[in-house]
């Protein structure tokens, strides 16, 4: 089980994100619980100053803009 | 072309020489297309059942010109800024600002607000990632102010509608309000003014992202997606900047725009501005009604201060950023940039 969460104001790109990691994930066959995280305060501490970003397993691997679909597959799969 | 979609496997999509043959023909399509345009637009407005010398028909060959000149334009400063900005990111132009104190932190700052890419909705978080590392408020403030206000989309329609003089004007103003204005905003020590749990907040480092290797291709296709993304978005907006301009260019008679928004009346500068807080467009919905505005013989002081009003003061970024700032904070940011605005649009009505 890997926990994904997206951090990002709520902005049309971060439900893109969201949803690309569920397909994602699902095509994989890898099972996630994906958390949206919305706050800003928890959004700064994060370290993440441009969104949407995506930590896995509490490890930050993109800020800022739709990820890559290759990369996504990468981090969901290691 | 949709080669930029989310391709399931690696490397899927276009191979590279397709991008490096498509992108240049496409530029060239482009501009041949661009220089036909007038003959085009004289040829849909003859098609219609309207006099070409009436005030609509003045409308409609307005409308019908500008419609793809302005979506040309667009896509292509779209482009090439999507490709330009793919070598920064939030995250290297924080690092390049941090702790700088010294007087060229404020344009630099400015200038690294034009360059780096942001949209609005993570501007809180960007703020607080920018305080919280040691920049200066009054430079964050300008790399803020900056960012939409000399945004290349505006610059290069303002270019490309109504000349490259008035850009140019337009570019180094936008540039000096945005750099002066941090500057005051600094020395007025407002920290005190930030909502307390931004003060008190000592958000993590930076997170440790992979230095991510981009080919030109990589960065094409970057371009590519912020044409769909923006083009995508704005064009409405667009459309209706457009008809707005057409039924100034078509029915608003000359006698009464000079009254209005001619050099004479002193206050037409501030009522220009306060007209153009509320109004919620961005560049490229604003620069066709400025372009029929300067048309008709509005004074261009008045012209650039409503377009810099509507462009960098606007409603919904300052509720976005009560989040993080008192209404008090949020007061003297406008006080402070609408000052800069009054002073360029006195300026060029006294000296043109």
């Amino acid at each position: 089980m890997k926990t994904v969460k997206v951090y990002g104001p709520g902005c049309k790109r971060c439900d893109a994100t969201e949803a690309m990691i569920r397909d994602a994930a699902a095509r994989l066959g890898v099972d996630v619980a994906v958390e949206k995280v919305t706050d800003a305060k928890s959004i700064a501490m994060a370290g993440v100053i441009s969104t949407p970003g995506i930590a896995v397993d509490g490890r930050l691997v993109h800020a800022g803009g739709l990820p890559d679909a290759a990369k996504l597959d990468g981090w969901l799969a290691a | 072309m949709n080669v930029a979609t989310h391709a399931p496997a690696p490397h899927k999509g276009a191979p590279d020489w397709l991008w490096y043959l498509g992108v240049p023909a496409a530029g060239v399509v482009l501009y041949l297309l661009y220089g036909q345009l007038v003959p085009i637009a004289e040829w849909v407005t003859a098609l219609l059942p309207v006099a070409r010398d009436s005030h609509t028909g003045e409308a409609i060959a307005f409308f019908v010109y500008d419609v793809p000149k302005v979506l040309l334009l667009l896509t292509g400063i779209v482009f090439v800024t999507g490709v330009l900005r793919s070598w920064f990111s939030p995250e290297k132009t924080r690092a390049i600002l941090a702790g700088r104190r010294e007087i060229w932190g404020y344009p630099l700052a400015s200038l690294l607000g034009v360059l780096t890419p942001f949209c609005s909705c993570s501007s809180v978080p960007l703020f607080i990632g920018f305080v919280s590392a040691g920049i200066p408020l009054g430079v964050t403030f300008s790399f803020l102010i900056a960012g939409p206000m000399v945004g290349p989309v505006g610059l290069g329609l303002l270019y490309g509608l109504v000349g490259w003089e008035i850009a140019t004007i337009y570019l180094v103003f936008g540039f000096t309000i945005a750099t002066v204005a941090g500057l005051v905003m600094g020395r007025m020590r407002l920290e005190r003014y930030l909502q307390d749990w931004v003060r008190e907040l000592n958000a993590g480092p930076v997170g440790d992202l992979p230095d991510e290797r981009l080919t030109l291709v990589d960065r094409l296709k970057i371009g590519l997606d912020q044409v769909r993304e923006i083009v995508g978005r704005v064009w409405v907006w667009v459309l209706a900047g457009i008809g707005i301009g057409a039924a100034i260019h078509g029915y608003v008679p000359e006698a009464m725009m000079l009254r209005i928004m001619g050099g004479e009346a002193w206050w037409s500068v501030p009522a220009a501005v306060v007209v153009g807080v509320p109004m919620y467009t961005n560049a490229a919905g604003v620069i066709p009604i400025v372009e029929a505005l300067l048309g008709k013989g509005a004074a261009l002081g008045t012209t650039l201060a409503f377009m810099m009003s509507v462009i960098a003061l606007s409603l919904p970024e300052m509720i976005i950023l009560r989040q993080v700032l008192t209404l008090r904070l949020i007061a003297i940011f406008i006080a402070v940039v609408a000052t800069g605005i009054l002073a360029t649009g006195f300026l060029f009505n006294a000296i043109l």
